[in-house]
């Protein structure tokens, strides 16, 4: 990697994220889930990042803690290098209007009692009081149809509309500020295969015209092959190797990223023969002590139930495995 | 003599003066021990398939037409009682959330005893036997401990696993699974479907996998039916299907998924969406959306057509190009 003297345009630094805890004094002590555990990322200008792992891994609340959703319990998110975790509703208006969210469930993320037109004005209205309603009917239409949308749609209601069409209507509001960095949470994992083709093609369109940069979240490994720029995978709220999708995908390192890569099923009927993992996926309210991999790491040893490895650089990409830095693997 | 033969099944659904028709007539048949995959997108009827073969439609959907043919009775004609000894006995059904499947209430134990005591004269204690080789046979870790377990202890490849193990108590000739995998994640999907795989053939037991992920369709059966508005649209051998898909259905579904297009291109697309059940269109239901579509296609309804290793729906099927593949396949 060519280090790079312009500041990123997100930065993660050291966030980690604590649900739960509380009670004591009458009721019983709640338990304490570790979402996130100093999880430090950049995100370049024009990447369309990945974040990739199984449920409970934390990459949506990565996500919802990036956007400002939930604040971290500790570390830092700056954006085009200032600060904006630690700021006031106000005060982060600014940055607000240049971050933008895509959420999982088109059914679930629009309002129903809202027509297409209104959805789409409202984050206008919000941030350029001063708009006229002229300029605004002529922004919204420019939007919906840069997403392939019939503007004449406005008038309708989500339920009017297929899950990809909805899809497109969330991408629509989320482009409607110009914004310069999207958070897609899951975008496609609701839709049918055909629809999300559509769906992905949509995105790449946006990408390529408004230069946009992606923190794009996802379980299905083939999209991010296809999508990313680069790709942060996720393991019990820890990133376990951080690379280039291409070297990811040709030669994954870590143990886990292995593993993960030989589930993915593939059309070629080379049939189901994936790494043998022992037992189940942790809970995040008792994590394992070390690596958080290590009670299903096929190349554990003894200290990585004793020490938590940091993620070091290994070449191209950046690993956090102690067999990877023994060359055990 | 096959093991389960569909014959013309046609299921609507009457909705006031309206009557939506789910499934125009399809008809397949499973061979003893042979996996079929039934693929297709939301609202193809790949659901209604499975449900109407179980007499499971819930109302007021009805069978209109048409014979479930199960060791040679018509099972779709029969009463309650009678299908009672054939559903979760003879022919088992996974679904695709454990969470749903599972009661949350009771034991482990309790439903796995209960299921085997309704359909054998069996003593509890026989029952227990079975149940916890059963558990064994899933891979399940310290099965007689787990035989105590309510379903929320359980992870969801764990509480799979437990469904899976159920369909197979009582020995049945065929399981139907639709969408086992679809709520798990893909390192358990994997395991779950080497599992699958595997308890099939050593007890040859004949599946029905219902799934609109061809990829994982493709690793399993041995003969894939495609789906499109309530018709098969292309049946055959799996390697035929995946590697030389006929129809243009079944050519857009390949060609989209992102593993057949080069990183960072567009994807290949088929435009627009499904037609809802009371908008199909006259002719081929898919001709809104086809590249090949013409005059002849908005009038005439396409049949099945081909050897009968690969057989297709399309007026076309000569004219069409031959499929090359664009990727992923090499």
């Amino acid at each position: 990697m060519t280090e790079n003297t312009k500041t990123p345009l997100v930065e993660i630094e050291n966030v980690e994220m604590r649900f739960g805890g509380g009670g004591g004094f009458l009721s019983s002590p709640q338990p304490v889930v570790k979402a996130l555990n100093d999880v430090s990322l950049t995100i370049e200008k024009g990447d369309a990042f990945c974040l990739v792992g199984e449920s409970g891994c934390g990459k949506s609340t990565l996500a919802r803690t990036v956007i400002g959703l939930n604040p971290p319990s500790a570390g830092q998110i700056k954006y085009n290098g200032n600060r904006i975790d630690n700021l006031n509703s106000r005060d982060r208006q600014p940055f607000t209007k240049k971050m933008q969210m895509i959420f999982q469930n088109p059914y679930a993320s629009l309002n129903p009692r809202m027509t297409v037109y209104q959805t789409l004005e409202e984050p206008l209205k919000i941030h350029y009081p001063a708009m006229s309603r002229a300029e605004i009917r002529s922004k919204v239409e420019e939007v919906m149809l840069s997403v392939g949308n019939d503007p004449t749609w406005g008038e309708r209601y989500p339920h009017e509309f297929s899950g990809g069409q909805r899809q497109r209507i969330s991408i629509a509001r989320a482009l409607m500020l110009d914004p310069e960095f999207i958070v897609a949470d899951e975008p496609i994992s609701a839709l049918d295969v055909s629809i999300q083709a559509q769906v992905l093609n949509v995105m790449m369109d946006a990408q390529k015209e408004r230069n946009l940069t992606y923190l794009f979240i996802t379980h299905d490994l083939s999209v991010v092959e296809h999508f990313g720029s680069r790709v942060a995978v996720m393991y019990l709220g820890r990133v376990c190797e951080l690379s280039h999708t291409n070297d990811l995908f040709k030669t994954p390192r870590h143990p886990y990223t292995q593993a993960l890569l030989s589930a993915i099923p593939k059309i070629d009927g080379s049939g189901v023969n994936p790494v043998k993992m022992s037992g189940e996926v942790p809970t995040a309210m008792d994590l394992p002590s070390g690596c958080v991999f290590h009670t299903r790491c096929p190349h554990a040893k003894e200290r990585c139930s004793r020490e938590i490895p940091a993620l070091q650089d290994n070449g191209d990409t950046k690993t956090a495995c102690f067999a990877v830095e023994e060359g055990r693997v | 003599m096959a093991l389960l033969d569909v014959k013309d099944l046609e299921v609507e659904f009457p909705l006031g003066r309206k009557t939506l028709k789910a499934l125009h007539g399809i008809s397949f048949s499973l061979n003893k021990g042979e996996r079929i995959g039934i693929v297709g997108e939301s609202g193809a009827g790949k659901s209604v398939a499975a449900f109407s073969i179980l007499n499971l439609l819930s109302k007021p959907g009805r069978i209109s037409a048409g014979e479930v043919i199960f060791e040679n009775q018509d099972i779709s004609k029969l009463n309650r009682d009678q299908m009672r000894h054939i559903r979760g006995n003879r022919i088992s059904m996974i679904f695709q959330d454990p969470m749903m499947t599972l009661n949350p209430v009771l034991t482990i134990g309790t439903q796995m005893t209960e299921c085997l005591k309704a359909h054998r004269a069996i003593s509890k204690e026989e029952a227990r036997q079975i149940s916890i080789s059963k558990l064994r046979d899933v891979m399940i870790p310290s099965p007689e401990n787990r035989m105590d377990s309510y379903p929320h202890e359980l992870s969801g490849g764990m509480r799979q696993r437990v469904v899976i193990a159920i369909a197979l108590l009582t020995d049945p000739s065929i399981i139907v699974a639709d969408e086992p995998t679809t709520a798990l994640d893909v390192t358990i999907q994997a395991e779950i479907m080497a599992l699958m795989l595997e308890l099939c053939a050593n007890n040859n037991v004949g599946l029905i996998l219902i799934t609109h992920d061809l990829a994982v369709v493709s690793q399993v059966t041995e003969r894939i039916i495609v789906m499109y508005a309530g018709r098969i649209v292309e049946e055959g051998q799996t390697q035929d299907v995946i590697t030389n898909p006929k129809h243009p259905y079944t050519r857009g579904l390949i060609k989209a998924l992102p593993q057949e297009n080069s990183p960072g291109a567009r994807l290949n697309q088929i435009r627009g969406s499904m037609p809802a059940l009371d908008a199909i269109p006259a002719g081929c239901s898919f001709n809104p959306r086809c590249d090949f579509a013409d005059e002849q296609c908005h009038k005439d309804i396409p049949q099945l057509t081909g050897p009968k290793t690969h057989t297709a729906a399309c007026i076309h099927i000569d004219r069409i190009p031959a499929f090359q593949s664009t990727g992923g396949l090499t």
